[in-house]
């Protein structure tokens, strides 16, 4: 216990004021008891605030804004939510998306983050805090991470003690792979979810370790808030089955896990029904059978423990038990090879498989693989984000070994599948965080206690071996276990300092990390200019607020996917195709007219009634995520649906490029077009000659650019954002 | 803007027609005065219209007058935004000017709907004495861009109507009338003689002897490429707060009222004209803030604005902003600034125990105009008798608003006005008792809510819910 405060020491400062205030006053003793309870209670509440400060960077460095590009819908539908009601919500069907087809909004989202933020901002004005609805969905993110260490400290009190629970609270509050997804202003289901999972866990943890119903019932709504939130609740219902089945393999069998499995998967799985985009998929597609597959054979486990009670013969007992345990696997397999024979059960996905077989998003889905966020993890990014979490991890999975409980089993199985998940996608590396912490604080916590036992134990003996070493060889010679336990208490203080040292480190790193790394909204970007001032560039919302404020209200803009949801949210015209992946084909459409030559693509917009293009465009300012660069992407995924389209005709040998040499097919595509044109009569660096591109770091090849049926509508001024108008069809007389 | 041009175009022609017929029109005006000396000066040198004009009026009757009309061909009354009149004593260097109250007149309009406004005279005009008046008005909205449509490089060229001729209900003896015009690029005018035209200035006149309403239509056709700043919408939120804070919000829109944009915009080309600065379309804008201005912010509704620049100055504040994009005809930009000011400046407590505050009317933009100008001043709650004092006409309601911690709401006064110019920048006030025991209400709501919560935790602390000892 002790030793976690000084460890908290490291990170928050105020704390020992308090503390060293505390202990100064004398006239008021507190027992032991209410003194630690009262520790607690602070640290927990620094760890608490602590999280929640440490992901205001963003908000102090720029502003307070919603970031990136998933929370711009999100953001957007809950404005929605809020001033229409949530009748009105549930069945919006949205024309501004997937022109033409719209799309459902009610049925094709997971309403937990915007019911969650809504919920807050009508408790805050019934409190009469006239907060605007922006505020409520910036800070989202970070209340909910601060709740979270409140959840981390519970299970890590659940899982080893409460020093653990502590130091729980505290890696987590801080670490980076949970505040790359929470920092405020990044208001993505994410944010809520990783609360969400985690109560769950920790409630479903608590009701086997109890037995109790209550526990249960609070898992199974646990369950149901993560479900209304973020589809990775497919992780918990596919980890809580194989948790039960590790227990059930290794004889761990109880009425307490019956209880706890049963009511939590039953009710769970019809709580999560009433969300409709989660619909009947509990008892309809594969990724679920394996919770059902459980729940059947624990029926089956309870109905054998029945029948060897009754029985009490074992021979009878065991060829009792080879018949109905045969005839239930028999019967199961048949019932799931019928099920997906007949279609009712829907095989696996894409996207799971990609999660199981990293190769498997390359070959088969492209736009799976062409987000970035979806590649194997790197082990820079591994270090980046866990720091020393990462070596602390397989030390806290030795403790765990060491003292086997249904909730370290629980934890161990957590940590090591999410690592395992964590390696095959970056952004998963997210859903692995809490138990790497967890894991990571029984290490911290185990190993600090142990040493602070060794040094603290030493006094009562040591008092006099110490003052008697002083003296000299005298100590040395009166005896030799004396002399080795000197030597352990000082081995002991170097290795707590070492520990201080490393999570001292850690805390470090993870400000750093936060605040240069994490805290950029990816709206707005800043750089550094010639002499060291920050130069800001807002072209994306110079350009979406063009499109708002000057284009008619029902203009159809076409952009790469990845724009979509900005340029609704932000821009509030009607978008083709936005970051809601659902329809490849659409995609594959537009993929196909940017690939394609300028007379070719005037015919696409025109069937998909096109009235403005937007591209995003690095060349002047050297910003290299622009559409040129995700232009093979583009390429590919019109190809992988219209053979037409094909990869080879874009590169030269094998090779990318767009200057001189570039394929011919690629100098008069859309896209490049789009992207360059007039941009030949543009010097963009000093010494170099006009039509420099600084992304590319070449001259470009194509530089005196005809547009027959596009006309150029705005560009940023750092043309960052370059917006055309699609001409209307020449008159015919 | 199409319509606008078929109406003012029907307008002129009417005029044209109606003007013959009444050059001999007699109207039986209560007293009978006529002009001995009428001088005319039209600036049209931005987009706001300033004409001042200087009337000798003598009463050629036997009862004395002390009412004066001013006549308005109807389609300038629409456009009319601002109107004084001063009476002028005293020769060259010594002139004084004694302000005189002008409203709308409620008597018949004049022939073919020439609306008049009267000037009420200090002293009466006794028979055959006479006076000097110095008018001075601002039209809006009264230049029309043609061609309608240019491109970005082009300049913008506009057309004004007027007549070379004041408009008068009297007969003038000799008059004279003058237009500036911000370039010397004159593309055309109506020719009567005598006309004089030297660099920017267009004269028309003298003409001697002309009988009353007469009205003699030109047409002047220049270039003009000040910004056509217009603000569509203006919603000022004034917020007293005892506690020491005046918070200040405007909400505005903003359009570019001059030829629109024809084509596409094209950054290479605005780039390298940039520093010629031919074209018509603006970037910036400057407002002139109070002196002691803090926290200035200025954004929109998806974020904050970053290219804006604060002088702080020892006589005046100014902001100068940047839309998000440069403006060029037709198109439209909305925006906040939001500013708080120390309430010592602005709020005063009158003689009989009152609290009234003292702020400035109108936009703080130079140059611009407001078609519609809502201004909102929230007052603390329960403040009671809310009154408004304003030098000219405007629409007054009550509304509630419910901020921080309200729980009745604050009474806000809502001021609305159409085409409100810089001229309109003038204190205005408005009344209201004030308690101020009120402002402990929600610091107390506060530290009781705390406490609640405390007493809540000590409570159930010590209680023990268990049905069963464990």
């Amino acid at each position: 216990m002790g030793a976690t405060v000084k460890m908290e020491k490291n990170t928050t400062n105020p704390l020992t004021k308090e503390q060293k205030g505390f202990l100064a006053m004398k006239g008021w003793k507190l027992k032991t008891k209410q003194q630690e309870l009262l520790i607690r209670v602070s640290i927990l509440l620094l760890v608490y605030v602590l999280a929640f400060i440490t992901r205001l960077f963003s908000v102090l460095r720029y502003e307070s804004m919603i970031h990136e590009f998933d929370p711009y819908f999100n953001y957007r539908t809950t404005l929605y939510l809020t001033q229409k009601g949530f009748y009105e919500f549930w069945n919006w069907f949205d024309y501004e998306s997937w022109y033409p087809l719209g799309r459902i909004i009610g049925g094709t989202l997971y309403p937990g983050l915007m019911v969650t933020a809504a919920i807050i901002y009508w408790g805050l004005r019934f409190l009469r805090f006239a907060v605007h609805i922006r505020e409520v969905c910036v800070l989202t993110a970070p209340f909910f991470a601060s709740n979270t260490t409140l959840v981390a400290y519970f299970f890590g009190k659940e899982l080893w003690d409460s020093g653990a629970g502590l130091v729980a609270a505290a890696l987590i509050a801080i670490c980076p792979g949970y505040i790359s997804r929470s920092v405020a202003g990044s208001y993505d289901n994410e944010g809520v979810a990783i609360f969400a999972l985690l109560l769950t866990f920790y409630l479903f943890v608590k009701a086997v370790k109890t037995g109790s119903l209550a526990w249960a019932l609070a898992s199974a709504f646990g369950y149901f808030y993560m479900v209304s939130a973020w589809g990775g609740y497919v992780f918990i219902i596919n980890l809580i089955p194989l948790y039960v089945l590790v227990l059930l393999i290794t004889g761990r069998y109880s009425m307490r896990l019956y209880v706890a499995y049963n009511c939590m998967y039953v009710l769970g799985m019809l709580l999560a029904m009433q969300i409709r985009f989660v619909g009947f998929q509990h008892v309809q597609s594969g990724e679920h059978m394996a919770a059902m597959g459980v729940f059947f054979l624990m029926q089956v486990f309870y109905f054998l423990d029945w029948v060897k009670h009754q029985l009490n013969d074992p021979k009878l007992f065991h060829a009792f038990l080879r018949i109905t345990v045969s005839s239930a696997v028999g019967l199961g397999a048949l019932a799931l090879g019928v099920g997906t024979a007949s279609g009712y059960i829907s095989p696996w996905t894409g996207r799971f498989y990609s999660l199981l077989d990293p190769t498997y998003a390359k070959d088969h889905i492209p736009i799976i693989a062409s987000v970035s966020e979806h590649q194997p993890t790197a082990w820079s990014s591994f270090m980046f984000d866990f720091h020393i979490l990462l070596i602390l991890f397989p030390a806290g999975l030795y403790f765990c070994f060491k003292r086997l409980s249904d909730a370290t089993i629980f934890i161990m199985m957590y940590g090591l599948t999410s690592m395992y998940f964590a390696g095959v996608m970056v952004r998963l590396i997210l859903v692995a965080t809490p138990a790497v912490c967890l894991i990571s604080a029984i290490a911290v916590s185990a190993t600090i206690k142990n040493l602070t036992q060794v040094v603290r134990s030493k006094p009562k003996t040591s008092p006099s071996g110490s003052s008697k070493g002083a003296t000299g060889a005298k100590a040395a010679a009166k005896g030799s276990f004396d002399q080795s336990l000197p030597l352990e208490r000082n081995g002991a203080i170097a290795l707590l300092l070492g520990a201080f040292y490393l999570l001292s480190r850690y805390a470090i790193h993870c400000t750093w990390v936060t605040s240069e790394a994490y805290s950029s909204p990816s709206i707005v970007l800043a750089a550094r200019g010639a002499h060291g001032n920050r130069v800001i560039f807002d072209d994306y919302r110079e350009a979406y607020f063009w499109l708002r404020q000057n284009t008619p209200p029902d203009a159809k803009v076409m952009s790469w996917w990845d724009y979509g949801y900005q340029i609704t949210a932000m821009g509030n015209r009607t978008v083709i195709v936005d970051n809601n992946t659902w329809n490849n084909t659409h995609i594959a459409t537009v993929g196909r007219a940017m690939s394609s030559y300028e007379d070719e693509a005037y015919e696409i917009m025109r069937s998909l009634d096109v009235d403005y293009v937007l591209v995003v465009f690095g060349g002047v300012t050297g910003y290299s995520s622009d559409d040129i660069n995700k232009f093979l992407w583009m390429v590919r995924i019109g190809g992988g649906v219209f053979p037409v389209i094909k990869e080879p005709d874009y590169l030269v040998n094998g090779e990318y490029r767009v200057d001189k040499g570039a394929a011919p097919k690629m100098l008069n595509c859309l896209m490049y077009k789009l992207s360059y044109y007039r941009f030949g009569e543009l010097t963009t660096e000093y010494g170099k000659p006009p039509g420099y591109d600084r992304a590319r770091g070449v001259e470009i090849g194509n530089k005196d650019i005809k547009l027959e049926h596009l006309e150029e509508a705005f560009t940023t001024s750092n043309w960052i954002v370059r917006i055309y108008k699609v001409k209307p069809p020449n008159n015919r007389w | 803007m199409e319509s606008v041009g078929v109406s003012s175009r029907l307008c002129f022609i009417l005029c044209v027609f109606f003007s013959a017929y009444f050059f001999a029109g007699v109207r039986s005006s209560s007293a009978e005065l006529q002009i001995l000396n009428a001088e005319r000066r039209v600036d049209l040198s931005s987009h706001i219209i300033r004409v001042s004009l200087t009337l000798k009026v003598e009463n050629i009757g036997t009862t004395p007058a002390s009412e004066l009309l001013l006549a308005f061909p109807p389609k300038q009354v629409d456009h009319l935004a601002w109107i004084q009149a001063a009476a002028v004593t005293g020769k060259r260097k010594k002139k004084t000017f004694l302000p005189l109250d002008v409203k709308p007149s409620t008597g018949p309009d004049g022939p073919n709907g020439t609306k008049h406004y009267s000037v009420t005279l200090v002293n009466k005009l006794g028979s055959g004495e006479s006076v000097t008046l110095e008018v001075l008005y601002v039209l809006t909205h009264s230049l029309e861009p043609f061609p309608v449509e240019i491109s970005q490089a082009e300049s913008q060229l506009v057309y004004y109507h007027d007549s070379a001729l004041v408009l008068s209900p009297y007969p003038i003896k000799s008059q004279e009338t003058s237009f500036r015009t911000p370039t010397s690029r004159v593309e055309s005018f109506t020719r009567l003689e005598p006309t004089d035209r030297s660099g920017t200035e267009l004269k028309y006149g003298p003409y001697e002897d002309r009988p009353s309403y007469s009205f003699n239509p030109i047409l002047l056709h220049f270039e003009n490429n000040n910004p056509f700043a217009v603000v569509e919408e203006l919603v000022r939120e004034i917020e007293i707060s005892h506690w020491g804070n005046l918070q200040v919000t405007e909400h505005y829109k903003l359009a570019h009222a001059g030829a629109r944009q024809k084509g596409g915009f094209s950054r290479v080309d605005y780039q390298s004209r940039q520093h010629f600065g031919s074209s018509a379309s603006f970037k910036h804008l400057l407002a002139e803030l109070p002196l002691r201005v803090h926290s200035v912010y200025y954004r929109d509704d998806i974020g904050n604005i970053s290219s804006s620049r604060l002088l702080i100055g020892s006589k005046k504040s100014e902001l100068l902003i940047e839309p998000r994009y440069p403006l060029f005809g037709g198109w439209k930009a909305t925006f906040v600034i939001g500013y708080g000011v120390p309430i010592q400046d602005f709020l005063f407590e009158s003689a009989d125990g009152a609290r009234y505050l003292n702020y400035s009317f109108g936009c703080p933009f130079a140059e611009t105009v407001v078609d519609k100008l809502t201004i909102k001043v929230v007052l603390p709650e329960g403040s009671e008798d809310p009154s408004v004092v304003v030098p000219f006409d405007v629409q007054q309601s009550l509304e509630k608003k419910h901020s921080y911690l309200d729980v009745v709401g604050r009474t806000v006064v809502v001021l609305e006005k159409r085409n409100v110019v810089p001229d309109h920048n003038t204190p205005f006030q408005v009344h209201y008792k004030f308690n101020p025991i009120f402002m402990l209400a929600e610091p107390l709501m506060l530290v009781s809510a705390f406490f609640f919560v405390f007493l809540a935790t000590t409570v159930y602390l010590h209680m023990d819910l268990a049905i069963r000892k464990s």
